[in-house]
This record gives structure tokens, sequence and C-alpha cells, in this order.
């Protein structure tokens, strides 16, 4: 069964217990992204301070892997500088497209490295960058 | 006699063993069917022995090519009973053919009045369209002022016909809808709508490309003015399509692509053109493509159009039958075998009752399976928005699938319940 080093127990967790899921106040920026491939979509809110996030919030439709992508994300990603975030998504972004040749980087990924699998369905690449590609775009916004 | 395993041994692929040594359980047919030997091996034999250019070649193998290609044309003239091997324009695909039609309106080209088009008029579709049987539509509309209006489609899957006299009417220049839904499997009853576009003066297309590869189809009795299909889903090659119309209409409708072959003369600054069909195939055709269309058309024929249909109304009532004992299961279309293809799309729920995304449930259909359908929302995401849903999984048979398979697939999706339960 080859889907099994796709679906990781970490991915399927996240999934079935999303965290960090719903749209809060306040916020600095909101983006909406959407996979035309797949109706996959996600609405993010991040709230910065001084440089560090304070909060990623979101709220979402589509598959096991987008759904858990978009909550690793948001455990990764609050809490921590803003710098050090989209070297996260910047390493996150690598492994994906790296049809499954790229080793990982587990001290900058943490739980993230789960989707390592993900790379080898070019199909499925996009549903795990979505709401990763909606962040740095949210970061941006926010600045 | 019809013979399941005898037709799988046309088909090379269906026996191949996927990585893992899963075997392949296609259920895609609806987005392409597979091809069988007496298609691969006359287009093989084509590019060995006889290819050249068509039409203007004047040597033995230009002879050879051009005969073949045209010869093409006669087996699908007779394939979907075409009056005159003239009607039969062969486009790239399905799509080609309706963007073909959808230009000859509103051209300043076109001195027909019914293919003239502006502000007030209208051109009816319907919710449950494919985007190739949308988007040209728009684009006139867009072009031209003219309105775009649609049928709803009920919740059963049936198109809404309540509105009829409303919607077609006298300012409605063509209406175009789709033969079979790729979506709904639906097969739409044509002649109702016909009657009220013939009473009010309107041209009326259908969108084949579901229909043809699955149930004899004759245009003549049809009684509407266009009908475009694609080679690619009845086991033929892709890159070649069809456009059927009336000679009459064809002969009205302006050029739609211009360049080699479709002229009749040429200077600086004008052109005289080909006769039809040769009017509407600018430049180099795909030629082998036609060829293997033409094999595959013969193909279906000698199996028999109307056996082909049967068995897959006898594997439609089994897999409804089968996919309707899955709890947390809805099909997204007609639940009865009435009026209906082989394409069965639906939703699934896991046992606690959350949705299982169709992107999930085809990976591990195939994955751990190997069986091929199709997930997303198939090229019509109005309809999936008629229903409120983001995607199906979908599931379409075709003559070389049989009830074993089917019983794979409902083995599969209890297995996806549970990976996401």
């Amino acid at each position: 069964m080859i889907a099994e080093s796709m679906y990781q127990e970490l991915i399927l967790e996240h999934y079935k217990h999303p965290q960090g899921r719903g749209l809060r106040d306040p916020f600095d920026a909101e983006v909406h992204h959407v996979n035309p491939t797949c109706g996959d979509e996600i609405t993010l809110r991040v709230k910065v301070d001084e440089g560090k996030v304070l909060d990623v919030s979101y709220e979402g439709q589509g598959c096991s892997i987008s759904q858990a992508a978009a909550s690793v994300l948001h455990e990764l990603a609050t809490g921590s500088t803003v710098e050090e975030s989209l070297g996260v998504v910047d390493e996150f972004t690598r492994l994906m497209q790296g049809r499954g040749q790229v080793e990982a980087d587990e001290d900058v990924l943490g739980d993230a490295v789960a989707f390592a699998g993900v790379a080898k369905y070019p199909a499925r690449v996009k549903c795990a960058l979505l709401s990763w590609m909606a962040y740095k775009d949210a970061v941006v916004r926010s600045a | 006699m019809f013979d399941v395993d005898l037709i799988r041994k046309d088909f090379p692929v269906l026996s191949r063993e996927l990585p893992g040594g899963r075997a392949l359980v296609y259920l895609d047919s609806g987005n392409s069917s597979q091809k069988p030997n007496q298609v691969i091996e006359v287009m093989r034999d084509h590019l060995a022995n006889h290819y050249s250019n068509v039409g203007r070649a004047h040597h033995t193998l230009g002879a050879e090519s051009t005969a073949a290609y045209e010869d093409a044309r006669d087996a699908i003239a007779a394939f979907v009973g075409a009056p005159s091997r003239d009607e039969i324009v062969f486009t790239k695909n399905a799509s080609e053919a309706l963007n073909l039609v959808a230009y000859a309106f509103g051209n300043p080209i076109a001195t027909d009045e019914r293919f003239r088009v502006g502000p007030g008029d209208e051109i009816v579709i319907s919710e449950m369209e494919h985007h190739s049987n949308i988007v040209p539509w728009q684009l006139l509309a867009q072009r031209t002022g003219a309105t775009l209006r649609w049928f709803k489609v009920t919740d059963e899957g049936r198109l809404d016909l309540d509105d009829l006299d409303d919607l077609v009417n006298e300012r409605t220049k063509i209406v175009s809808i789709v033969h079979q839904s790729n979506v709904l499997g639906t097969v739409n009853s044509v002649s109702p709508i016909l009657a009220r576009a013939r009473e009010v003066g309107a041209l009326m297309m259908l969108d084949a490309s579901q229909s043809v590869p699955h149930m004899p189809v004759d245009v003549t009795e049809l009684g509407v003015d266009f009908v475009a299909f694609t080679g690619h889903k009845m086991v033929g090659p892709s890159g070649i399509g069809v456009l059927w119309g009336r000679r009459e209409l064809l002969d009205a409708m302006p050029p739609f692509l211009g360049g080699g072959e479709m002229i009749e003369a040429v200077w600086m600054d004008r052109s005289t053109y080909a006769p039809v069909p040769h009017k509407f195939e600018a430049g180099t055709p795909p030629i082998v493509e036609a060829i293997g269309l033409g094999a595959a058309a013969n193909y279906l024929t000698g199996i028999g159009m109307a056996d082909v249909r049967a068995h897959e109304k006898t594997l439609t009532g089994y897999a409804l039958d089968a996919l309707g004992e899955v709890p947390g299961l809805k099909v997204i279309g007609p639940r009865t075998n009435i009026s209906r293809g082989g394409t069965i799309s639906f939703t699934l729920k896991n046992l606690s009752g959350d949705d299982i995304h169709p992107h999930d449930v085809g990976q591990i259909l195939d994955d751990a399976f190997g069986i091929a359908v199709r997930v997303g929302h198939h090229c019509a995401r109005p309809l999936h928005l008629r229903f409120g849903i983001p995607a199906t999984t979908r599931a379409s048979l075709y003559l070389y699938n049989t009830t074993d398979e089917i019983d794979a697939l409902a083995r599969g999706l209890h297995h996806v319940q549970k990976v996401f339960g």
C-alpha cells in the first residue's frame, strides 16, 4: 500500500483534530487562496507584532492533506518570529517541490516533515502548499 | 454475442500490473477511454507504411493517406447516421467543435440571419454542462451583448423543463445542451427542447461527448442542427474530435480557422473557401488520429452499440445497488437506472458522518487497490455549486468493465472509510 507513505499518522491526526482552526480577531491581514484544480480553499489571517507572529487563524475546506497542512502551519508559525517562520515556509516549499528527491531538514520543519511523502504525488503538492502560500502572502500584506 | 472477457483481451492496458503488483481497475472512461489493439494497430500500420500529408501530396503515399483519412470520415458518418459524409468536420476535440459553432454566431462575415447575434438575443445552455459547453457561449455573449440563459437542474439530477417556454423564446438564437451528463450520468430528453426550439426558430446543438461512445446515436433521428463529440472517449485517440452539422447550415457559416487546405483561391486581399467539410479543416489535420478514430468507430460497430449500451445498463444497475449499500455514500444524479448512463458521481462520509474529501477517496482507491476514478469537479463547477459541494468522486463505466470491478470499488470505499474514520 503505497498510500501509507503519504497518509502519515501525524497528517491524519491533524486532519481529524485541526489546531487553531477558526478565524480570529484581531488581525493585520486576511487572504483567500484557492486551488482551481480541486476547489480547495482557505481564508487565513495573521496577527503580527514587532516581528513576532501572535496568531495564524484560518478557515477552509479541502482534502486531508490541505487541511492538515494548515493545522501544522498554525502550530509552527504561531509564537515564532516572522523571519523564522518564512524560513520554514521556504524549506517546506523546497521539500514539496523536490519530487521526492529532496532530503528534508527535520530541525527546521518539525512536524511538517511528515508531508515528505506528498512530494511524490505532483497532483497533491498544491494541496499541501495551499495554506503555506496563503500564509506567505498574508505576512507580506501585513507589513 | 457480447463477451466482456473477450473484449478485455482487445485492450492491452487492462491486463497490465501497476507498481506494487496491483491489478488495474479502470473506472475513468468518462475522462478518457482505453484503446483496443484494433485501433493501435491501424494507427501503427499507417505511420509505418502509408503516412504522408493529406489532400495536397500528389504521390502514392499522399494518395494512400488521403484515402485513409477520407475513409475515416465515411466511417464516422456511418457511425452517427449522418446523411452526408460532407457533414462530418474533423476538429481536435469536442471543445473545438463547440467553439467552431459558437464563433459562427455574431461574426460580421456571416450574412445568414440565423447566425446574427446582438443585444436582445439569447443563448440557452444548462446548469449541467461541461465547461466546454459553457465558456464558448459566455464568450459569445460577451462579444455580442447577447444574454446567456440556462436550464436549472432538479435535485434528482434531471433538466428542469418547467421554464422551457420562457427560456426558449423568439429571442433565442441557439440552444446548446449536453446529451449525457459527464457528472450525473443523466441522458437528456432532446425532443421537447427541440420542438420548442423549432417553434421559435432557434438552432439546437448537442454536446454528445458522453453519449456517442456509449449508445447508438443517430444524428438524423435526433433531428438537431449540430452535434459535437470527441475521439478519445470512444476508444479512439486523443487529438481528434468531430462536429456534425446540417450541410445547409455549415454552408451558411463563416470559416473558423484560416489556413492551408480550407481555401478555394487566395489573392493578397481576399480569399474564397473550399466547400465543407474542408472549409473548417485549416492546416494539416491530425491525420493518424482521424484514421484511428475511424478504426474506433468500426470496432464499436463490430461489437454493436446496442450491446454496448445493454452491457453498461446492466453494470450501472449493479453499481447503483452496490454503492447504495455503502453507508454515508450519496449519489449525485439519478438513483434509478432509467435515462442515465454508466457515469456515477458521489460524495462519501466516514462512519462518524464527516465528509471525506474526494481527493482522499481517489488517492486511497488508487494507491491501495489500483482503482482509477476521477475526483474533483470534472470540468462542471457550476453543477457542483448547484448541489452545494466542492467536488465528487466519479466512477465511469465502459464496455470493458465488469461487476468484479464494481465489487472492488465498493470494497475500496469501505477501506477509505476506515482510514478516514
